[in-house]
C-alpha cells in the first residue's frame, strides 16, 4: 500500500489539491444558480467517457465482455456529457434573456 | 517526461474545467462558463480518442467508439433538447445516473482484464477498481430511483428499520470490497465483484427510496458529487490526469454544493437523509389533526381583489412549472401594472422541485429580474403588500415549519405570506403538498383558495381583469 502511494503522490496531490479548489471555486454562489451549476457540475464529471474510450479502444476484438460493455459504456458516458452541457445551456440561456 | 499533445489537451481540459465551474458560479458568467467547459471537454476527448497510446500502441476499435459517440450524443442531445423546463431535475438526475454506470462499466471491464490476464497487481489498484464500482453503481441505481420519483415513477417506500438494514448492507460492502483488495494478490474471484455490484445497486435503490421529494435536489447534488469522485477513480486507474481534476472537481464542489442547498432550507445533511424515517411518522401524526374550514373565492371576486390593490405579490410554485403557466403569469404582471398595481415576485430559494427553479420559468417567460425578490426581500416587503397570490406553492409558505416542532419541514424558512393583508391560494386540489404534509395557512381567516389548474384559473383571471 505504501509503495503504491509513493508510486500515485503526482496524482495523490493533485486529489488534495483539487479538493480545495473545488471548494473554494464554488464558494459563493448564490442559490439562483444551484440548479445551473449543479447540471454544469455534473457535465463536467462526464470526463469519465475518456475512460470508456480507452478501455473501449484496448479491448481485444474477441473479448466480447470488454466489447459490449465497453461500447455501452461509451454511449452512457456520452450521454452524461452532451446531454449535461445541453441541458445546462438551455438554462442558462433563460438567464441570459432577461439581462437585455 | 516525454512531451506529447495529449497531455497539452488534458493540461487544456482541467484548466477548462476549473475556469468553468468558476464562470458558472456567477450570473453574469454562467452561460460561457459551460460553454469554455464543453469546448475543453471536446479537446480532452478528441486528443483521447486520436492520439493516446498504451505501451506504444494506439487505440483500435474505432467503430465501436464512434458508434456509441454517435449513439449517445444523438440521443443526448434530443432528450436534453426536447426535455420540458419542469423536467430539468431528473433530466439532470438520469444524465448523472449515466455517468456513474459509465465509471462502474469501466471497473467491470477493467476487473475482468486482470481476471484473464494475470499480471502483478498492487492493492491499491484494485482499491480503486472497486471504489469506481461502488460508487459508480450507487449513483447509478440512486439516480435512477431520484428521476423516477421526480416525474412520480415511483412513491416513497420505507419499512420500519430500513436504516438498519442499510447500514448492514453498506457494512457488506465494505467488508467484502476490503476482504477483495487484500486476497488480490493470491486470487482475484469475479464472483465477489458481481456481489459487490449487486449491494451497491440495491444500496443505492434503498438509499434514495424513502427520502422526500422535497429533498430531491439536495440528493442529486450529492450523488453528483458521487459520480465525480467515480470519475476520478478511472483517472487514477489509467494515469489520467484530467479525469481525475474534473472528477475530484466535482466531487469537491458537488459536496459544498449539497451542503449549501441544505443550508437554503435551513436543515443539515444528515438531517435530510436520516430525517426522512421519522418523517413517516410525524407525517401521519399530523394528518390525523382536525383542519377546519377553508373558504373559495370566486374568479370575479379575485380578479377585483387584484385590480383594486396596490401592491400584490405572486408567489410562484410547482404548480405553476406543472401547469406551464409562466407565460400567463408575466401577461397577469403586466395587465396589472397597467392598471398602476405593483406587482412582485416573491421567490423561495427551494421553491419548484429545484434551488433556481422558478428563476430559470420566470426568466424563459421574459419576467424582468428585478420582479424577482429574493425570500428575505419577500418578507420585509409582506407587511405592506395587499395581495398575495399563490400558485402552486404548499410547503415554501406553510406556517407549521415555523410553528410545529414535530412537522417534517420545521426550521425550513418560509414566506411568510400571512404578513399581507390578503392571501389567494390557487391550488388544484386540498391535497396535501410534496412534503406529504397539511397546510394550516389554507385554513386561515385571511386565505381563500381558488382551485384549478394554474393555466386555466390564471387565464380566466386575465380575462376577468380586462373585462373590467
Amino acid at each position: 500500500m505504501l509503495s503504491w502511494i509513493s508510486a500515485n503522490q503526482e496524482m495523490i496531490y493533485i486529489v488534495v489539491l483539487m479538493i480545495f479548489l473545488g471548494i473554494e471555486v464554488i464558494g459563493r454562489v448564490p442559490s439562483v444558480l444551484h440548479t445551473p451549476l449543479m447540471s454544469g457540475a455534473n457535465a463536467i464529471h462526464g470526463v469519465v467517457i475518456i475512460g470508456a474510450i480507452i478501455v473501449m479502444g484496448k479491448a481485444e476484438q474477441d473479448n466480447y465482455l470488454a466489447l459490449s460493455l465497453g461500447f455501452l459504456a461509451v454511449i452512457l458516458g456520452t450521454l452524461n456529457v452532451v446531454g449535461g452541457f445541453v441541458v445546462t445551456d438551455r438554462m442558462l440561456e433563460m438567464f441570459k434573456k432577461k439581462k437585455k | 517526461m516525454e512531451f506529447s499533445i495529449l497531455t497539452l489537451c488534458y493540461l487544456i481540459g482541467s484548466i477548462t474545467f476549473i475556469i468553468g465551474l468558476k464562470m458558472l458560479s456567477d450570473p453574469a458568467n454562467a452561460r460561457k462558463g459551460n460553454l469554455i467547459a464543453a469546448a475543453g471537454m471536446t479537446i480532452a476527448i478528441a486528443g483521447t480518442i486520436f492520439l493516446y497510446e498504451s505501451e506504444g500502441e494506439k487505440l483500435h476499435n474505432y467503430g465501436w467508439i464512434f458508434g456509441g459517440l454517435v449513439i449517445g450524443g444523438i440521443i443526448g442531445t434530443l432528450a436534453a433538447k426536447k426535455v420540458q423546463m419542469t423536467a430539468m431535475p431528473e433530466m439532470v438526475s438520469l444524465f448523472n445516473g449515466m455517468g456513474g454506470a459509465c465509471a462502474a462499466l469501466i471497473s467491470i471491464i477493467e476487473f475482468d482484464h486482470l481476471v484473464n490476464d494475470p499480471v502483478v497487481v498492487s492493492h491499491g489498484h484494485i482499491l480503486i477498481i472497486f471504489l469506481g464500482l461502488v460508487i459508480g453503481s450507487v449513483s447509478f441505481a440512486g439516480s435512477v430511483v431520484a428521476w423516477g420519483k421526480l416525474n412520480g415513477r415511483f412513491g416513497d417506500f420505507s419499512f420500519r428499520g430500513q436504516h438498519i438494514v442499510n447500514i448492514f448492507i453498506f457494512l457488506l460492502i465494505v467488508v467484502s470490497s476490503a476482504y477483495a483488495v487484500i486476497t488480490a494478490d493470491t486470487e482475484l474471484n469475479s464472483n465477489f465483484l458481481y456481489g459487490i455490484l449487486f449491494l451497491s445497486l440495491l444500496y443505492g435503490i434503498f438509499f434514495v427510496l424513502p427520502i422526500g421529494g422535497a429533498d430531491m435536489p439536495v440528493v442529486i447534488s450529492l450523488l453528483n458529487s458521487f459520480t465525480g469522485v467515480a470519475a476520478a477513480c478511472g483517472g487514477f486507474l489509467y494515469d489520467n490526469k484530467v479525469m481525475l481534476t474534473g472528477g475530484i472537481l466535482v466531487g469537491a464542489a458537488g459536496t459544498l454544493l449539497t451542503i449549501l442547498m441544505c443550508k437554503a432550507m435551513n436543515r443539515s445533511l444528515l438531517n435530510v437523509l436520516i430525517g426522512s424515517f421519522g418523517a413517516s411518522g410525524a407525517k401521519s401524526g399530523s394528518a390525523k389533526k382536525e383542519q377546519g374550514n377553508y373558504k373559495e373565492i370566486s374568479l370575479a371576486d379575485a380578479a377585483v381583489v387584484m385590480s383594486y390593490a396596490t401592491k400584490v405579490m405572486i408567489v410562484p410554485g410547482y404548480g405553476l412549472a406543472v401547469a406551464q403557466a409562466q407565460h400567463v403569469c408575466h401577461d397577469l404582471e403586466k395587465v396589472l401594472t397597467e392598471k398602476g398595481v405593483d406587482v412582485k415576485y416573491a421567490i423561495h430559494p427551494v421553491a419548484g422541485r429545484m434551488p433556481g427553479h422558478m428563476n430559470v420559468l420566470l426568466a424563459e417567460a421574459d419576467v424582468s429580474y428585478d420582479k424577482l425578490l429574493e425570500m428575505e426581500h419577500a418578507n420585509e416587503e409582506f407587511p405592506s403588500t395587499d395581495v398575495v397570490l399563490v400558485l402552486g406553492a404548499n410547503d415554501v409558505v406553510n406556517p407549521a415549519a415555523k410553528t410545529d416542532p414535530s412537522s417534517p419541514i420545521y426550521g425550513m424558512p418560509i414566506l411568510d405570506v400571512e404578513l399581507a393583508k390578503t392571501v389567494i391560494v390557487n391550488k388544484r386540489s386540498m391535497k396535501p403538498g410534496y412534503a406529504g404534509i397539511e397546510n394550516d395557512l389554507f385554513f386561515r381567516p385571511k386565505t381563500s383558495m381558488l382551485f384549478g389548474d394554474a393555466k386555466k384559473v390564471l387565464q380566466d383571471l386575465l380575462s376577468e381583469i380586462k373585462n373590467m
